[in-house]
């Protein structure tokens, strides 16, 4: 089996520079690639293009990115958790393009697939279609969006072998499988890297051939955004 | 005078029925989920990719990777699956999602909404809610009739940038229960003190009131 196996962040993002389009997983800050946006931080890249969901918080996630003016551009669906964001985005030193949700997950799922664009329901009639292709089908109407993809894709899975094969825990999948199909170069971290041949076939979201750098990541803090519990 | 938040949540969770697959919108309709009646087996939907969403966790059980579309965490169900953001859309756009309760800054007689964005204000971005209502073959909106000045959020057009077209069913707000048709809002059922008149004149649409129209049973 192909090793796939790099030793840290470090040599998993060797070939990261100013100005590339990334892709990062997570949904708010649950599943993000945390060890990655950290080497991120120390390699102090600039001009990115990032393709995120969320734009995490202020101090977590790629709220860091963009405190350090790292961020070019963002392509999210709701970027609502953030201060700092919003205020870059409303003096013009942020680009940002809003997706809806659904619309972001199919383009990044698209791209890795091979299909360069798709007919769909979501944001016609809206600002969303302004300037792009709509067509009537079976007596409604859609909207032509087009496929992303990245120069490095990072991805948050909890188990991942040697062969590069992941799975994601809970709600933590999220955006994280499609955007391992979608990078030139897919750097997965997971939380237990274990030997080819000890995860069940049966059970792998992420099939290795989509990852070319895997990592077990130093450490996971694992935020919580809105802790919300019941009495026992 | 009206409906409070708690009871507008109460009164769309008559709407829901058993075997459906429901998607909560973040505020009011979140609150739904405790309102609906014994006996009626409904499926949550979260559009982060989890179907069977069951209610917060004990202390004990937090789990970090275990969160709703508001970010707040939650619990499984037996019988809850986890899927994609992919497959989650996929759900909601090809409308296997039977119900979207959903909230809004603006609806018009059209049934248009509005509910993403304030130009120069509010940039947060439009989230799941335009897949949801291009899709969802049931659209509930839950709402304030009026805005803080006194002014209607039940329009001829919306004002705000729209986030779907032609699409809201029904809206309870703190004053009535209302059903878009072609020809515009028509009042099904009032809040308890309410008048048809009050309705009438916080309403900028069209209203179409037939007959007797009964308050509010909750």
């Amino acid at each position: 089996m192909i090793n796939k196996t790099v030793k840290n962040a470090q040599e998993a993002l060797q070939g990261v520079e100013s100005g590339m389009t990334l892709m990062l997983g997570g949904f708010g800050l649950c599943g993000i690639p945390e060890n990655s946006i950290q080497e991120l931080l120390r390699l102090g890249v600039t001009d990115l293009t990032c393709i995120s969901n969320n734009a995490g918080v202020d101090d977590f996630g790629i709220g860091l990115l963009l405190q350090k003016r790292q961020v070019k551009k963002m392509i999210s669906s709701y970027v609502g958790e953030n201060a700092e964001f919003e205020r870059q985005l409303l003096s013009g030193e942020l680009e940002v393009e809003l997706n809806p949700q659904g619309t972001l997950a199919e383009r990044i799922r698209a791209g890795g697939a091979g299909i360069p664009a798709f007919f769909t329901p979501a944001g016609y009639g809206t600002e969303v279609g302004e300037g792009k292709e709509s067509r009537e089908f079976d007596g409604k109407m859609y909207l032509m969006e087009t496929w992303l993809k990245a120069d490095f894709a990072f991805v948050k899975a909890w188990k991942g072998d040697t062969a590069g094969n992941l799975i994601y825990k809970g709600t933590a999948r999220n955006f994280n499988p499609m955007m391992a199909t979608a990078g030139k170069i897919t750097v997965a971290e997971v939380e237990e890297l274990v030997p080819a041949g000890e995860l069940d076939p049966n059970m792998i979201h992420t099939p290795g051939i989509f990852v070319q750098r895997i990592f077990q990541g130093e450490k996971y803090e694992k935020r919580i955004e809105q802790r919300t519990v019941r009495q026992a | 005078m009206g409906l409070d938040k708690n009871q507008i949540a109460k009164r769309i969770a008559q709407e829901v029925k058993n075997g459906m697959y429901v998607n909560l919108g973040i505020g009011i309709p979140t609150l739904v989920a405790n309102y609906i009646p014994e006996g009626i087996e409904v499926v949550l939907q979260s559009e982060n990719g989890l179907l069977g969403m069951g209610p917060f966790p004990t202390e004990d059980k937090v789990d970090a990777d275990l969160i709703n579309a508001g970010k707040q965490t939650i619990t499984t169900l037996p019988g809850s699956s986890i899927f994609s953001s992919s497959d989650s859309f996929g759900m909601i756009r090809g409308e296997h999602v039977d119900l979207t309760i959903l909230g809004a800054m603006e609806v018009s007689e059209e049934g248009d909404i509005a509910n993403w964005k304030i130009p120069g204000k509010m940039v947060k971005g439009m989230g799941g809610a335009m897949d949801l209502v291009a899709s969802a073959k049931n659209i509930i909106v839950a709402m304030q009739h009026t805005a803080r000045d006194g002014s209607s959020k039940l329009l001829k057009e919306c004002t705000l940038p729209i986030t779907g077209l032609k699409c809201v069913k029904k809206i309870v707000t703190d004053l009535c229960v209302m059903e878009v048709t072609d020809k515009g809002f028509k009042l099904l059922e009032r809040a308890p003190g309410v008048s048809v008149e009050d309705i009438r004149k916080a309403t900028e649409g069209t209203l179409i009131v037939e007959g007797e129209i009964p308050e509010v049973q909750l």
